[in-house]
């Protein structure tokens, strides 16, 4: 798969889920390793994704994930419509979470989500209207490896 | 330490993925809490857990699991398992809890993920 003209490709991600949730990112991964980008950073990639995915399952009612390729990055963007988030700074603190019961018996809602984005992308961004929903754009540059 | 020997040890169940039991493992690390695996988990990682869905499963494939072992007697469910068997992860389910799981693993010789 060529990727001189950059490649763009959009999912839809369906709010509670549960069983379909990180299927999206699953499949992200598979198009990063066919486009052959550098392993470590589709794991990256994967993992941001998966956390991003999992969020707009627990707390939103839909959204999208939009995967795009150019020769020199990739992007990841998040974006859903569901509560948002009231406290942006508040919730990228480890630990903080507003997860119910039922998120955490998923695995998930241990205040780790948006720490984890942040921590496996290159470049982050989020903003987030309250009632309306958030996104989310994760960027993963192809040259440099982000040491971790 | 071969998927066999950990089965041996942990009087494990072969759930699916028996034809990868030669396989050898460097590492383990156990959570029940995914965002945690998610953060410590390295490729090639054993991923002990008690957490049996398939939110489980997905993030092994993330993390590039070489295994799961379920402890306390915990399965995954049709969901799991079928996509285990897809991406060619073995899964094994021991009886012993979490804490006695990682210590006869680490005590046999198999060291934590650093």
């Amino acid at each position: 798969m060529g990727i001189e003209n950059g490649l763009s490709q959009t999912f839809e991600i369906t709010g509670n889920d549960f069983s379909k949730a990180g299927s999206i990112s699953t499949t992200v991964k598979e198009i990063l390793q066919e486009i052959g980008i550098d392993s470590s950073v589709i794991r990256r990639a994967a993992i941001a994704s998966y956390e991003a995915e999992m969020n707009v399952v627990m707390y939103a009612d839909k959204g999208q994930l939009i995967l795009t390729v150019t020769p020199e990055k990739f992007t990841i963007s998040v974006e859903d419509e569901g509560q948002g988030i009231e406290n942006i700074e508040l919730a990228m603190q480890e630990g903080y979470s507003t997860a119910t019961e039922e998120m955490r018996e998923m695995g998930f809602g241990a205040g780790m989500g948006l720490p984890n984005i942040k921590k496996n992308s290159d470049e982050f961004e989020i903003a987030s209207i309250p009632g309306k929903g958030t996104s989310l754009k994760m960027t993963f540059n192809l040259d440099t490896k982000k040491e971790k | 330490m071969t998927l066999k020997e950990i089965k041996e040890i942990l009087k494990a169940e072969v759930i699916c993925g028996e034809e990868h039991l030669d396989e050898e493992i460097k590492f383990a690390g156990g959570s029940d809490l995914m965002s945690d695996v998610l953060a410590f988990g390295k490729p090639g990682i054993l991923l002990l857990t008690g957490l049996s869905n398939a939110q489980s499963v997905r993030t092994a494939i993330i993390i590039e699991a070489k295994a799961i072992v379920y402890v306390r007697g915990k399965r995954p469910d049709k969901e799991g398992i079928k996509l285990a068997m897809e991406k060619g992860i073995p899964i094994l389910s021991t009886q012993y809890m979490m804490y006695k799981t990682c210590g006869l693993l680490y005590s046999q010789g198999l060291p934590g993920v650093s």
